[in-house]
């Protein structure tokens, strides 16, 4: 939560407190148990003790759905350019490299084709570590390609959002990469093929006002904030007093938004399940 | 009609733009308008200068889409309500006659007063709204007439009840439709294009922009807020998002930039409705007679190619 109210689109003033201070990331937000980062690992990073779900980055999210060595990564190579010359307090190029350095990704989110328990698919992962997971010109682009590589290859392509939104350092581009994304599923589902698409915490903003929404499954991860506002910004704007699941993956499923909350450990086995549901064109 | 100072003169801002001309400056008498055009288009706008667009884009005294309507379209005929939770008026939706040409028109409308803006909740649609814009985009699908759009809203209402029928899905699927739309579609952003509010009913053929509308990923308070945690730093936010017309047709954002009376759209709703209708015939008129499945390829393939990578 903390790293999702740093990009909270809040309207805030220059006397609004502090954010709390960070927790170490390994310490668990809900019970405050805390793990090794083996330990962790090896329980899908969920909490031991109450089931909370720590954020997973995209490879290691990609570890623990494909089988091992499956993964074959595209689109690498493709980086961010600065169209606006963007500069707030720091300049875009130099936040780009700073994160690029942080995480080891050219990009918020990583394409390939895997298998899962021996189902081919295309993956499509973001990485919320890389600038809060926010679609920019390059994001849209590397899901676009990956539509257009699963419905060459006719298997279903499998997404794992975790966002805040849109990149608001590229300005009206990456807002455009909502229409684009939305085109890309468009004709991935005209060739044939099914999205499956998982949402992770959070999945927000332009992300869910796009291809996130548009899976012929949609799931989520438990706990996940999957709302277009964020919280802050619709407790500000409307002075409601917002229920305690707003816009968090239990609520969605009430109001028939999404079709099944799925605990990471069973993830895989579910994906798999669906892959052998719809199969290869 | 077109003398030769004039073809050299769209001749010209064609190359600048790369792109079709379309500006309504197809009547005569648009000489001068033209080579103010290219004045403001040739010199990149100052940051005060994309200030005063904002403000100019969310004028009180600014023509909204009834406005319009009211001038531009015969035998209009306002159609309500999402068939399932109830009636937006923030995004009101008809179909009606423009030059002659049957059209389905969705559009965000906010109030006048402050009765009217309550109402119409200053224009931030909830998802019923663009499912009412969705159920009008299946019927002029299944009567083929084209599709017009004028966006003009601050941003999808960001409010519980919103969240729980599904804003976020909602504009999704706003998108999608448009994306399987095989009528024609142009749409206008004439006031402020606010972030996925406004791309919901704007995945169209041609998309123009009016002179002093903008068009942005998040308004200049909430940008200023986040990046430079200072709302009051709207300003220099706006400025380096550069969400005014001249920067989105640079970008490849959109196709054309409708003019304006001078001193902008509030000082003559009269003269801005003969602009933009002129300016939404020309668009129809481009795209007439285009195979139904050519373009339906051609608008998604525009969207496919939008942004910049290094
Ligand atoms: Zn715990």
């Amino acid at each position: 939560m903390v790293e999702a109210s740093r990009i909270d689109v809040s309207i805030e003033h220059k006397h609004a407190p502090e954010p709390p201070p960070k927790k170490h990331p390994n310490t668990c937000p809900t019970c405050g148990s805390h793990f090794r980062d083996d330990e962790l690992d090896a329980a899908l990073r969920v909490c031991t003790h109450c089931d909370h779900h720590f954020p997973v980055k995209a490879r290691k999210r990609i570890e623990q759905l494909a089988d091992p060595g499956s993964f074959v990564e595209e689109a690498a190579e493709l980086r961010s350019a600065d169209p606006l010359d963007f500069f707030d307090l720091r300049s875009y190029k130099d936040r780009l490299a700073e994160a690029e350095v942080a995480t080891g990704l050219g990009d918020a989110l990583l394409i390939g084709s895997a298998t899962i328990e021996e189902q081919s698919c295309e993956l499509a992962v973001m990485d919320f570590s890389f600038m809060g997971g926010s679609m920019g010109s390059v994001t849209g682009e590397k899901f676009a390609r990956a539509c257009e590589s699963a419905a060459a290859a006719g298997i279903p392509l499998v997404s794992i959002s975790a966002s805040g939104g849109a990149r608001m350092q590229e300005g009206i581009l990456a807002l455009m990469q909502m229409p684009k994304t939305v085109c890309a599923v468009e004709e991935l589902h005209e060739s044939g093929c099914a999205l499956l698409s998982v949402m992770a915490h959070p999945t927000t903003g332009g992300l869910l006002a796009s291809f996130a929404s548009l899976g012929d499954v949609l799931l989520a991860e438990p706990g996940a904030l999957m709302s277009f506002a964020g919280p802050r910004v619709v407790a500000q704007t409307t002075r409601e007093k917002l229920p305690d699941d707003f816009g968090l993956a239990e609520s969605n499923l009430r109001f028939g938004h999404v079709d099944a909350i799925v605990r990471r450990s069973e993830l895989r086995p579910t994906l798999a399940r669906l892959l052998r549901l719809f199969g290869e064109r | 009609m077109a003398n030769d100072a004039e073809i050299r003169l769209r001749d010209r801002l064609s190359k600048l733009s790369g792109l079709d001309l379309l500006r309504g400056a197809r009547l005569s008498g648009e000489l001068e308008r033209l080579k103010r055009q290219i004045d403001r288009i040739e010199a990149e706008p100052t940051d005060e200068e994309i200030w005063s667009k904002v403000e100019l884009a969310r004028h009180e005294e600014r023509p909204y889409t009834l406005d319009y309507v009211e001038r531009l379209f015969d035998d209009w005929f306002e159609l309500h309500g999402d068939r399932g939770r109830g009636d937006d008026a923030a995004l009101v939706a008809g179909i009606g006659k423009l030059e002659g040409r049957t059209l389905a028109l969705v559009g965000h409308q906010k109030g006048r007063d402050i009765k009217e803006r309550s109402n119409r909740n200053f224009g931030m649609a909830y998802p019923e709204g663009y499912r009412k814009a969705m159920r009008v985009m299946e019927i002029a699908e299944r009567h083929g007439c084209p599709l017009a759009t004028f966006v003009d809203t601050p941003g999808a209402y960001p409010g519980v009840a919103a969240e729980q029928h599904g804003q976020g899905g909602a504009i999704a699927r706003s998108q999608a439709a448009m994306a399987r739309l095989k009528v024609p579609t142009v749409a206008c952003i004439i006031g402020e294009g606010g972030s996925g509010g406004a791309v919901a009913i704007a995945l169209a053929d041609t998309v123009l922009m009016q002179e002093n509308a903008i068009y942005s990923v998040i308004s200049p308070e909430g940008c200023a807020a986040i990046l430079w945690r200072d709302a009051g730093e709207r300003q220099k936010a706006a400025a380096a998002f550069k969400p005014d017309a001249a920067h989105c047709l640079e970008l490849g954002v959109i196709d054309g930039i409708v003019p304006e009376p001078v001193g902008g759209a509030h000082e003559s709703h009269d003269e801005a409705a003969r602009l933009l209708g002129a300016a939404l015939a020309d668009a129809f008129d481009g795209l007439e007679g285009v195979p139904q499945a050519e373009l339906r390829a051609r608008r998604r393939q525009k969207f496919r190619s939008m942004g910049v990578l290094a």
